[in-house]
């Protein structure tokens, strides 16, 4: 059984559509990246999920039922807008929301406790949630998500406003949820964690699926013919080659359509050029970000 | 009632009960009486003077007045003339003198003369004046006997009887308007206090972006319910600590000051009525509050929407004197079944006057019915607006979406 299921799913506010004939799923063990530019239909297709609003058409399954009161103590949900009881302490914010999540109250200080530890927050325990920096509070907002062990976890935009240090952290705890089994579904418009922790993507534009699958499959389809070439020597002008990328350390060099790599590296070794390393490109999900959403974009 | 809304009840009334604003105010009401008992008090034994006689001299220029009775506190000496009155009086022999002018039966002015700087005349003082004369003009008319019983103003006794001819349990009066007078402000406090309790609650939430985060865990109606239930549980509990102590400072006070607070009995059934009343009361205006604070971004947007529906409480207040004089005029029974102005409208009324069982079943009617009906709008408009932010939308939108649900 998946954790989550998405089937057809549609959802219009007032005649502009903001969802339309979604679907996707995703697994246990797995993390699934969400992305797309503002406005695409994430937070709509999120909030659908966890039961906040209803789809206007389409199917929605979290663990093999419609998402109710009932599923809701199996996910645990960090949204985008940051929010916590200010003049509360730590301790008391994170135990009243794992109450509400059905936590057992003999339980909640001490997993509480522990996350606190691993995320460095111990100190601030009984600090109120006003006297915290924002990455702090980020952080505790990410503890409530997942304090009471949740099958699911959504995460949007976990990494916003983090000092590297946070980040870090915060992946590994996404690493560690993949690890124990847990479907995590990650929102995010940096790129560079996508690529550093989820399994498959789902990229959505216009409230419409852009993009599904393998991040890996999804990279070698969109692999230019191009190679990545670093050398000490100059360069030289090489036959099947259409344009030079000068880049910082290295150059590209884009073939035509008649040329492969394997010759590209023949004349060039003819050419007597020394090469460092030799490489067929492979673009980056920002690159393939910006190829498929084009000026709608904003990624960082 | 689901474990979740057991546990937002549960933080709602803790977390109501321990600011420092509802502490304060629920202490201030019976701390202030208190003081109020210790200070009149001691201002009491400071302020009255020991019993001392008062000297008052007067000249008559008439012929004939004489003090025809005594009475303990006042002495009154006749002064040959008002050079030897003003000298007995700079030298302290008397404590102030008035002339009886030639002219007095035909203008019924009497000169008072004193050495200290008043208002008016202390109430004591003039009486006697006033009894002096009256008896010395009654005299030669009336027999002696019958003096004392004109002089004195009729004193009349009444007696409230039931349908039944029995004498009735309340027996009114305007001692008995007090306490009601006094639950009725408390309520309209309690109520005001209460429904603002409740929107900013709810309104901090909304504010501080914590909707989404509560929503995805529990349901607008849990939500809407544990604050209803946990707020009103809070003020409830206001209400219960001055209905408790209230009564027992009167009872101190009675026994300390006397006087028109002895009298001061707690009509039978009016704690109930109150409870019921406050209950009913604090729902309505809960549920309102709750439904602006569903449409609001911000705390403050919201706190400035909630007086057009929370004046309404206190709005009987204004009219104190009329409804006093004129309790079962058909405005006040209309007012006391709308519902915004019923809960204090209607205490206030049974204070000063016996209002029909009718009139009551039909007030408690229309606040049930209006609470359901405001219930269910709440947990609309909770439902449409809870995580929209920005621009407030209009009455029109409001009511478009209430329709398309």
């Amino acid at each position: 059984m998946k954790a989550v299921e998405v089937e057809h799913l549609f959802k219009s506010y007032s005649g502009k559509v903001a969802v339309h004939d979604l679907s996707f799923a995703v697994s246990s063990g797995e993390v699934l990246g969400l992305i797309g530019p503002n406005g695409a239909g994430k937070t709509t297709t999120i909030r659908m999920m966890m039961d906040i609003i209803q789809p206007d058409a389409g199917r929605v399954e979290i663990f093999g039922e419609v998402p109710s009161q009932a599923t809701k103590g199996r996910l645990g949900y960090m949204p985008e807008e940051r929010g916590l009881y200010k003049k509360l302490s730590v301790i008391e914010t994170i135990s009243y929301l794992a109450s509400l999540k059905g936590m057992d109250p003999r339980t909640i200080e001490s997993e509480a406790d522990a996350l606190l530890e691993r995320t460095g927050m111990l100190a601030n325990k009984k600090k109120r949630i006003e006297e915290l920096s924002k990455g702090m509070s980020q952080i505790i907002q990410l503890i409530v998500t997942i304090v009471h062990d949740p099958e699911l976890v959504i995460l949007d935009e976990p990494f916003a406003g983090l000092d590297p240090v946070n980040t870090e952290r915060v992946k590994q705890l996404l690493l560690d949820l993949r690890e124990r089994g847990k479907a995590v579904i990650l929102s995010t418009h940096q790129m560079n964690q996508v690529e550093a922790v989820c399994d498959r993507i789902l990229m959505v534009n216009d409230g419409r699926s852009v993009l599904y699958g393998a991040l890996d499959e999804i990279r070698a389809q969109h692999r230019g013919h191009a190679v990545l070439v670093e050398s000490d020597a100059e360069i030289p002008q090489v036959a099947g080659v259409v344009e030079r990328r000068t880049h910082k350390d290295h150059v590209e060099l884009v073939l035509d359509a008649a040329s492969t790599p394997q010759r590209t590296l023949e004349a060039l070794v003819q050419a007597g050029v020394p090469i460092d390393r030799f490489e067929v490109a492979t673009p980056s999900l920002h690159e393939i970000f910006l190829l498929k959403v084009g000026g709608d974009a904003h990624v960082d | 009632m689901s474990t979740r809304t057991g546990l937002i009840l549960r933080h709602e009334f803790l977390h109501t009960i321990k600011k420092k604003g509802f502490i304060i105010l629920t202490l201030a009401i019976p701390v202030v009486i208190l003081l109020g008992i210790g200070i009149f008090k001691l201002a009491s034994n400071v302020v009255m003077p020991s019993a001392t006689v008062t000297r008052i001299g007067y000249v008559d220029h008439i012929g004939g007045f004489d003090p025809l009775y005594e009475t303990a506190a006042i002495e009154l000496i006749r002064m040959e003339s008002e050079e030897a009155a003003t000298e007995a009086l700079t030298a302290g022999e008397l404590d102030e003198y008035f002339v009886i002018p030639a002219d007095y039966v035909a203008t019924g002015t009497v000169a008072r003369y004193t050495l200290d700087k008043e208002l008016a005349p202390p109430l004591a003082v003039s009486a006697a004046i006033e009894g002096f004369l009256d008896s010395n003009l009654l005299a030669s008319e009336v027999p002696p006997e019958l003096i004392g019983r004109v002089l004195t103003p009729t004193s009349i006794l009444t007696t409230t009887l039931t349908p039944e001819g029995a004498v009735a349990e309340d027996q009114g009066g305007f001692t008995n308007f007090i306490i009601p007078a006094l639950f009725g402000a408390l309520l309209a406090i309690a109520l005001n206090v209460s429904a603002n309790y409740v929107l900013q609650s709810l309104g901090e939430e909304k504010e501080n972006r914590l909707m989404e985060i509560l929503l995805s865990t529990v349901s607008p109606g849990q939500l809407l319910t544990g604050k209803l239930l946990g707020r009103g549980a809070a003020g409830l509990l206001q209400v219960l600590i001055w209905a408790v102590s209230i009564p027992l400072l009167l009872r101190l006070a009675s026994a300390t000051i006397g006087g028109l607070v002895s009298s001061i009995q707690l009509p039978p059934g009016l704690l109930v009525l109150g409870v019921v009343y406050f209950i009913l009361g604090y729902l309505l205006f809960a549920v309102v509050s709750l439904a602006i604070a569903a449409i609001c971004s911000t705390v403050r947007e919201a706190q400035g929407l909630a007086p057009l529906f929370t004046l309404a409480a206190i709005a009987p207040f204004w009219f104190v004197s009329l409804l006093m004089f004129f309790p079962n005029s058909p405005i006040w029974v209309v007012f006391s079944i709308v519902p915004f102005s019923a809960p204090v409208l209607m205490m206030l009324r049974l204070g000063i006057t016996g209002v029909p069982a009718w009139q009551l079943a039909a007030s408690m009617a229309v606040l049930v019915a209006s609470v359901l009906g405001g219930l269910w709008i709440a947990t609309k408009l909770l439902r449409i607006y809870l995580l929209m932010y920005g621009k407030r939308p209009r009455i029109r939108e409001i009511v478009r979406a209430l329709r398309a649900g």
